[in-house]
């Protein structure tokens, strides 16, 4: 199957050569976003009952990992409200680039961190924290914060995107999850950028901005670090940038030869792996020790926690995928074959999330007509009873989700192990193992 | 060749037919069966009940806290339990499978989490998806061909 070019498609490029549809939603999510700051810091302390825990941990997850990732790939990212504010200020500018240059200084991120490796720390810090995050308004509301002022501090220090590229917790799993997205964009032609004057699409012009995710278009052979800003759409003056549906996983085709991504994959998958057993295990322990931040109970948490997912899975994969090679034959390796778990981890935190979310999903009735936990019953729905939904098909869900993200990890697995000369038998026999443990979790 | 391998397919595809959804033998007659259980911020102790599929299931609920509930997945029943009360709830076991229950009565923090396990017989489910997973291997495996890459080499 080949790519069908949606950009062709006049209401399409239209609407995306257009600021306004995306500044609405934009406008929309910030204030969603602001909203759910302040209703985590005035509202009920009670987090299934306040708008910044039912709306972020299960509405806005639900889309995210159950439709946006799989399907849109870094399609959140191109609605995210965290970088605007900061942007609007760095530019100077809401909409069109304006005549003035910007007066913030506008600084090069520095080169020896120009890689994910923040974000898997970032993602590994509110791991950590989970328990707490996932279930204490306040906590979010910080979080929330943080992140926002996060992103305008650096926004006004460093040019373009810096938080959204280098530091976003959620951002880097977006882009490692967006190369099995069935979309994508890239351009039409080479030659038309090779001879392509001032390459506006990555300096920006009077029509727009240069990307502020840091990417030259020309150069795009995966989704990982694209945000689908579609700024470069409106730059280029050679109409040579397309939107294109495409087969699942076609990113997967060209393995990571980074450790950096690498090690982003198993962050990922063994965080899938100990969410299912912490939050929906009937381990109480296990709980009470994620839960008690500080105490001895959570240090040790904490310990396995980084042990599993920075020592214990990469090792044994490592094991499997070069035991008895150099150094440097290992790490390329360890690369390549990390690729295969990008679709294993993704079913992972769908089979994990259905279960969570249709589990809460009533709450989000409740909180949508009483947001701040204050008695209010604005739609009507404040009072609706808690009902698990669809609890006879999450099983069989689960499953399907799993086995099937083991034979997609499988093929991958397939590919990659052609492409770098090796055996796939150990990753896959990796893969199996990492699934059966999760079944067994789930199940 | 192609005759061949449609072959392997439909035999891959009903094998997989027979692991999801061949009925497991039937182990025991069935008791009425009555659990003590211990709800306090946020575990259930014991945290799994194993029933035999046709038991009458009695479960006494302690709350030794807040007040606590106790909400079985798939049976939609539940009871309530005041600190310090006990309260039973009684219902046949008469679908097999693990079950999780959950508290039902916000009582703090990781109350959506706070969440045991039933088990009624064995766990079948859990065993049918340890057989398609091995099975969708082998037929992953089986079918690897030097072309099967979707996309030409870098």
């Amino acid at each position: 199957m080949n790519r069908i070019e949606l950009t062709r498609l006049p209401a399409i490029q239209l609407g995306l050569q257009s600021r306004y549809p995306q500044l609405a939603v934009f406008v929309l999510m910030l204030a969603g976003y602001i909203f759910a700051i302040l209703a985590g810091l005035i509202g009920t302390p009670v987090g299934n009952q306040n708008f910044s825990i039912v709306f972020v941990w299960i509405a806005w997850w639900a889309v995210l990992i159950l439709f946006a990732v799989p399907l849109l790939g870094r399609g959140w990212c191109a609605v995210c409200p965290i970088p605007l504010p900061g942007e609007w200020l760095q530019r100077g500018a809401v909409l069109n680039p304006p005549d003035k240059k910007s007066k913030w200084s506008n600084l090069r991120w520095p080169k020896a961190l120009r890689n994910i490796w923040l974000q898997n720390l970032s993602f590994l810090l509110l791991a950590l924290f989970s328990s707490l995050l996932l279930t204490t308004p306040n906590v979010t509301a910080v979080v929330l914060a943080g992140m926002l002022f996060s992103a305008i501090g650096l926004s006004l220090v460093f040019e373009r995107r810096t938080f959204c590229r280098y530091l976003c917790p959620v951002g880097g799993f977006i882009g490692l999850y967006s190369q099995a997205a069935p979309i994508e964009l890239r351009i039409k032609d080479k030659q038309i950028c090779i001879t392509c004057e001032g390459k506006p699409c990555y300096n920006g012009s009077a029509n727009g901005y240069g990307c502020p995710w840091d990417v030259y278009p020309a150069g795009l052979t995966k989704n990982t670090y694209c945000g689908l800003c579609m700024e470069c759409v409106r730059t280029c003056p050679h109409d040579n940038i397309a939107v294109n549906l495409r087969p699942f996983a076609m990113d997967l085709a060209r393995p990571s030869a980074k450790l950096d991504e690498a090690f982003k994959a198993f962050v990922m998958l063994g965080s899938a792996m100990i969410y299912a057993a912490v939050l929906l295990g009937p381990w109480g322990r296990l709980k009470d020790a994620a839960y008690h931040v500080g105490t001895r109970a959570w240090l040790v948490y904490v310990l396995v926690f980084i042990a599993i997912i920075f020592i214990v899975m990469p090792a044994v994969f490592a094991l499997c995928v070069s035991p008895f090679e150099n150094l440097s034959s290992l790490k390329k390796r360890f690369a390549a074959a990390s690729t295969s778990l990008i679709p294993l981890g993704l079913m992972f935190w769908v089979a994990f999330s259905l279960s969570f979310v249709l589990t809460n999903a009533t709450y989000v009735l409740t909180s949508i007509s009483d947001p701040l936990g204050l008695g209010w019953n604005l739609f009507g729905t404040a009072n609706t009873t808690w009902q698990p939904l669809l609890t006879s098909v999450l099983a069989p869900a689960q499953t399907l989700a799993l086995v099937g993200g083991l034979i997609w990890s499988a093929r991958t697995a397939q590919d990659v192990s052609r492409r770098r000369s090796m055996s796939s038998i150990p990753v896959i026999a990796f893969c199996l193992a990492t699934t059966l443990i999760m079944l067994w979790l789930l199940l | 060749m192609q005759k061949k391998r449609l072959a392997y397919w439909l035999l891959i595809a009903l094998a997989a037919l027979v692991v999801a959804f061949v009925p497991f033998p039937a182990v025991s007659s069935a008791a009425s069966r009555t659990f003590k259980i211990d709800a306090n911020q946020f575990a259930y102790t014991p945290s799994t009940l194993r029933v035999n599929p046709g038991d009458t299931v009695t479960i006494r609920l302690i709350s030794t806290d807040v007040v606590h509930g106790l909400y079985v997945d798939g049976y939609d029943v539940s009871v309530e339990a005041d600190p310090g009360q006990t309260a039973a709830l009684t219902f046949v076991a008469d679908k097999p499978g693990s079950f999780r229950f959950r508290c039902n009565v916000t009582c703090g923090a990781l109350h959506p989490f706070m969440i045991g396990k039933l088990n009624v017989g064995v766990n079948a489910w859990l065993y049918r998806s340890f057989g398609l997973a091995v099975m969708g291997l082998m037929a992953v495996i089986a079918f690897q061909t030097p072309n099967q890459a979707q996309f030409p080499a870098s």
